[in-house]
């Protein structure tokens, strides 16, 4: 949508009214283009140029067109041909181009000298954060050093920043925002399945014939998404399943909702296996040829304390034992727990038990901010390998991102502190393919992972980090338990240098504050959920002495004495850095398409072999990396078979008691990209949703007093704050149960949030923790 | 001064005419999808009074088959 001149308010509100109507109608006819309305307002005559490339939000990765005149992104509407969202775009997506152009847009390097930001050229900044670097690793070791990016970095970031750190310094402190968002999903596939990411792709919806969306907002976090799942529902009489703790927009559009108390998904799953097999509802052929059962420690802790630690000792089980343990899961059991009915459960395990339906799960931050996120990840993935559902057309357990590239850069990348871009480092044989593309010694890249994203921020408060560059990421309003990283982070001794666009609470605790150049004002890439990898070129200049992430990086890598490994050359930097990153993963199970190929179509998905995309793996049919001779080849593990786990239900790491006794969960809103860093400047955006919120039950609110707007202080065992109320409005949660979306920096929630998580995956639960509601 | 957004849904074959008919009335913006049978429209009326008064004369159109009201970003359930 062409972003106007500021006109009046009527006119504005007009404005944001037509974007209703048009955000409405695209919910009801995914690809549905309003082409007048999104030309409207360009200049008569314009010669606009248009190009493709990857939105800068959300996971889903929709292709656009932007359209440039003198030298400015001045339209953007959705790109027809990209098979993701066959020109659709949602309200974020529509507005994307405007979010380069806020009026404090960060063009200059700032220096703190004083307790205040003084101006400095580039150069000079670089230098600052290259011999601040060096001095710390002098006097504190490599380890004191670190980095934290995020899945908004584009590969080539991702790359330049893994191959500096653990291959050049030597310390794998290298960790991403997507440790909040996904790292459940990874450790989920990693131990059912051995290798990453989803099996199938996003044209599992036009096959599948029931879609369960388990604790996932789709209408508001994949709009796109999601309205090509009502399309399905009209075209083919689909069933929508809303499987969720809050009552939301997706649940209003679903065919059915059903709320589950928090925690309890781990037991309704359960529960869904028992029928399965109670039920005469296994594939046996399937799991027999397939699959192996085994369990891992239980009671495992939540990460509070520490230096936490915590290792899985799996061990194997029978079928029989598998059937045992599920008897403590029957729906009579569970609904007790879980608040589900008894019929409700057996309705969901009929959708997955039913031979002649193929089934899609789909999932997000409810599933992956758990403290049993991994279990709730297996137990999903249980299901669908008990009825054979999987990784054939519509039949897909689909783990979603948030993040464009959380995917591409972080769990391809591997941006994450035990990772590399192929295998891990605690692997010999990984570290030396590394270490030989990386051109440095194999004794460079540390063999132990150092530090995941909470500990880090937890050393970092202890001193035993002293250095810590953060680049395109808001810590200080998303961590949980913000409040003890917050005042950690200000410390005496230690460093920070943070690279955005804006200032955010983040550049508040900087020492050094690099402007990046954003999105198409560089080149780069991003992998979205379904393992498409998307290219797109520089279109415009960025503003000042904005720099690109990863030039950033390879400034101070040269200046650091790796000028050999960097030898990337400032015009063809980015082609270089893919076509080396290319090298870590040629092979049938991960190659990735040539930089020629994604300059000419809307992305590709690996595994790209012999000129084909891989649409299922795993499957013989689909997947050439299949070599096993079978119809299917889980060859992620040695033996070829998935995992089917015995994970049990345990309860939250703090659940409501007398003294704090309502459940506390926070989220996201679609108008505003995660911290409202780049969507709150977007004026629209901002007029739609100004500020955060507490949704509350209406019976609760009756019952205090509460009306819509009125000042509801929130109190947990980590402090408090105060909003106001939302009753009956976007979102409804479950009695005893209140939300707050995290989008807004004036109303920090995560400084009340807890900092528990899974022990496996080590992703923080902001989904639950205890509180006192009270009028203000 | 109430400013309102529907979606309105023509008859089979009557969209060009119900955009006609729309553009037409000077408190309504109607935007026609260019690939399905729908129109994005906005009215922006002076009173409640009015808007009442305009909501009647939109459902006299004969080309309309279904007014469907759209609530902005930030109301009560409605998407």
């Amino acid at each position: 949508m062409y972003q106007s001149v500021q006109t009046n308010r009527r006119d504005f509100i007009k404005k944001m009214a037509m974007l209703s109507a048009m955000t409405a109608a695209a919910g009801m006819f995914p690809g549905i283009i309003f082409a007048e309305e999104q030309e409207r307002g360009i200049p008569t005559g314009a010669q606009l140029d248009w190009k493709k490339a990857p939105c800068r939000f959300c996971g889903v990765g929709c292709g656009v067109l932007i359209g440039t005149e003198n030298g400015k992104a001045v339209a953007v509407k959705g790109d027809p041909k990209s098979p993701v969202n066959k020109g659709l775009c949602c309200v974020k997506g529509y507005h994307s181009i405007m979010a380069m152009y806020g009026k404090d847009r960060l063009t200059k390097p700032l220096v703190k000298k004083n307790g205040r930001y003084v101006e400095t050229s580039m150069q000079e900044a670089l230098d600052l954060v290259a011999s601040k670097m060096q001095e710390t690793i002098e006097e504190h070791g490599k380890d004191a050093v670190s980095i934290y990016g995020s899945g908004q970095w584009t590969i080539p970031d991702g790359y330049v920043a893994s191959k500096l750190f653990k291959g050049c310094i030597g310390t794998n402190n290298v960790e991403a925002n997507a440790r909040l968002c996904m790292a459940s999903a990874v450790t989920g596939f990693l131990t059912s399945f051995g290798i990453d990411e989803p099996m199938g792709c996003y044209e599992d919806i036009d096959h599948a014939d029931t879609f369960v969306l388990w604790g996932n907002n789709m209408a508001e976090m994949h709009p796109v998404l999601f309205s090509r799942l009502l399309d399905q529902r009209l075209k083919r009489g689909v069933k929508i399943i809303d499987f969720a703790t809050r009552t939301t927009r997706t649940s209003m559009a679903a065919d059915k909702s059903i709320i589950f108390n928090p925690q309890t998904d781990l037991a309704v799953a359960n529960a869904i296996c028992h029928e399965i097999i109670n039920n005469g509802w296994m594939n046996n052929a399937f799991v027999q040829e397939h699959c192996n059962f085994r369990k891992g420690l239980t009671n495992m802790g939540y990460g509070l304390e520490d230096n936490y630690k915590f290792t899985d000792k799996p061990e194997p089980v029978s079928l029989k034992e598998y059937k045992k343990f599920l008897e403590d899961y029957t729906p009579e059991k569970v609904s007790k727990l879980s608040g589900v009915s008894v019929k409700d459960i057996k309705y969901l395990a009929a959708h997955y038990g039913d031979p002649n339906k193929k089934v899609m799960s789909l999932w997000c931050m409810g599933m992956n901010q758990h403290t049993r996120g991994t279990w709730i990840n297996n137990l999903v993935y249980n299901i669908h390998l008990l009825t054979g559902k999987i990784s054939s057309p519509g039949n897909s357990p689909f783990s979603l991102t948030g993040q464009p590239s959380a995917c591409g850069t972080v769990r391809e990348v591997g941006t994450l502190t035990h990772k590399l871009p192929h295998g891990v480092v605690m692997n010999k044989e990984h570290r030396e393919f590394a270490a030989k593309i990386w051109d440095v010694p194999a004794e460079n890249i540390a063999p132990k992972p150092t530090y995941h994203t909470v500990e880090m921020f937890r050393a970092l408060d202890r001193g035993d980090i002293r250095f810590m560059w953060i680049q395109v990421t808001n810590p200080m309003v998303t961590m949980p338990k913000l409040k003890r990283y917050r005042d950690g982070a200000k410390k005496e001794g230690r460093f920070i240098v943070v690279s955005d666009i804006y200032p955010t609470p983040t550049t508040d605790i900087a020492d050094v504050i690099l402007p990046s150049a954003m999105w198409v004002e560089r080149e780069g890439m991003y992998g979205n959920s379904e393992r498409r990898t998307q290219y797109f070129e520089q279109m415009v200049e960025p503003p000042g002495e904005a720099m690109s992430d990863t030039m950033q990086l390879i400034e101070v890598a040269k200046r650091m004495g790796f000028e050999k490994q960097f030898y990337y050359k400032d015009e063809t930097h980015i082609e270089e850095i893919y076509n080396e990153y290319r090298r870590h993963h040629d092979n049938k199970k991960h190659n990735m398409a040539p930089l020629e190929v994604l300059k000419t179509q809307p992305g590709a998905m690996w595994p790209y072999v012999d000129g084909k995309e891989t649409k299922w793996r795993f499957n013989a049919k689909y997947d050439p990396a299949c070599s096993n001779g079978k119809d299917f080849h889980f060859y992620g593990k040695k033996d070829g078979k998935a995992i089917i786990w015995q994970r049990p239900y345990e309860p939250a790491a703090e659940e409501p008691d007398a003294e704090f006794p309502f459940w506390l969960g926070t989220g996201r809103v679609v108008e505003h990209w995660h911290t409202g860093s780049m969507t709150r400047r977007i004026p629209v955006l901002h007029q739609a949703m100004p500020h955060a919120y507490v949704e509350l039950h209406p019976e609760d609110a009756k019952r205090m007093q509460i009306r819509t707007g009125d000042s509801v202080k929130l109190t947990t065992r980590r402090g408090e704050i105060t909003l106001p109320a939302s009753v009956n409005e976007r979102g409804v949660p479950a009695p005893m149960q209140v939300f707050v979306p995290f989008f807004d920096e004036n109303m920090l929630i995560n400084d009340i949030t807890l900092d528990s998580f899974c022990p496996i995956s080590k992703e923080p639960d902001y989904k639950k923790c205890a509180v006192k509601v009270e009028k203000a | 001064m109430p400013i309102t957004s529907y979606l309105a849904h023509p008859h089979e074959g009557k969209q060009q005419e119900l955009l006609e008919e729309l553009s037409a009335i000077e408190a309504c913006d109607a935007v026609p999808a260019q690939n399905r049978d729908v129109i994005a429209l906005v009215t922006a009326t002076e009173s409640k009074e009015e808007e009442a008064q305009l909501k009647i004369q939109l459902e006299t159109i004969k080309s309309l088959k279904l007014l469907a009201m759209v609530s902005g970003f930030n109301t009560p359930k409605n998407a």
